[in-house]
């Protein structure tokens, strides 16, 4: 059997199989580390009015996946590692699905956890994909929140 | 060139992408988005907050001041809210 590419991205509508992404990154006996960031859909009964019932995300094909491959390379450039996947899902989510995977691996944990943080920060401020809120028959796009910024700028001064 | 519309934008636009020909004197992408403001209240209304519009040539982020030179797709999106 082949082996699975180590560094890669996905967009797609269906659910990912966490185990599967790990196992493609575990390689032969080199790998010391693999570290898995799962985002999911929350329902977020904070607000008020009704609660979420669903996010739609929307992307921007071809440039979701450019945007991402180009985020790996650049982590790559930082830190030693092995493999790196992204997986991102687009269309009607609901709460307690996932929405986003991000895997790492590296010869020791401390690449593969900064690695899985730096990607995340990224992610949220340059791969094109946007939210809508599906709260009863409401539907609102979600704002840009400035903590995602501050989150990501944290890494321009390395 | 092509354009695309994303989210919001799209919404208020009421399409998804279209084929335009600025004139000659739209060379840049803050010129093409104060353009196509220009042509009717949809359009004005989705490009009224030039903070809140971001854009990409040929499938990378740019500045507003980047040039349209040579580029064939160009894509008008709100801040992105992924992850």
């Amino acid at each position: 059997m082949d082996r699975p590419a180590p560094f890669a991205v996905r967009v797609q509508a269906a659910p990912f199989d966490t185990a599967a992404e790990i196992a493609a990154l575990s390689g032969d006996g080199d790998v010391g580390a693999v570290v898995t960031f799962c985002g999911l859909c929350r329902a977020d009964r904070s607000t008020e009015g009704a609660p979420l019932s669903a996010l739609i995300l929307e992307h921007y094909p071809g440039m979701a996946e450019a945007e991402m491959d180009r985020l790996i390379d650049d982590a790559r450039g930082r830190w030693p590692l092995t493999g790196a996947r992204i997986v991102h899902r687009f269309g009607r989510i609901v709460p307690g699905e996932p929405i986003v995977l991000v895997v790492t691996a590296s010869a020791h944990r401390a690449a593969a956890f900064s690695a899985a943080e730096f990607l995340m920060d990224w992610l949220k401020t340059k791969a094109p994909f946007w939210k809508k809120e599906e709260r009863g028959a409401v539907g609102d796009w979600v704002a840009a929140k400035v903590e995602d910024d501050t989150a990501a700028a944290r890494w321009t001064g390395r | 060139m092509r354009v695309l519309y994303f989210a919001w934008l799209r919404e208020r636009i009421g399409r998804a992408e279209e084929e335009i020909e600025p004139p000659p004197e739209v060379a840049t992408v803050g010129d093409l988005a104060h353009w196509l403001a220009g042509r009717d209240a949809a359009y004005a209304h989705a490009f009224s907050d030039p903070k809140l519009v971001r854009a990409a040539l040929d499938k990378r982020h740019v500045k507003p001041d980047a040039l349209l030179a040579g580029a064939r797709e160009i894509a008008f999106f709100p801040p992105m809210t992924g992850g």
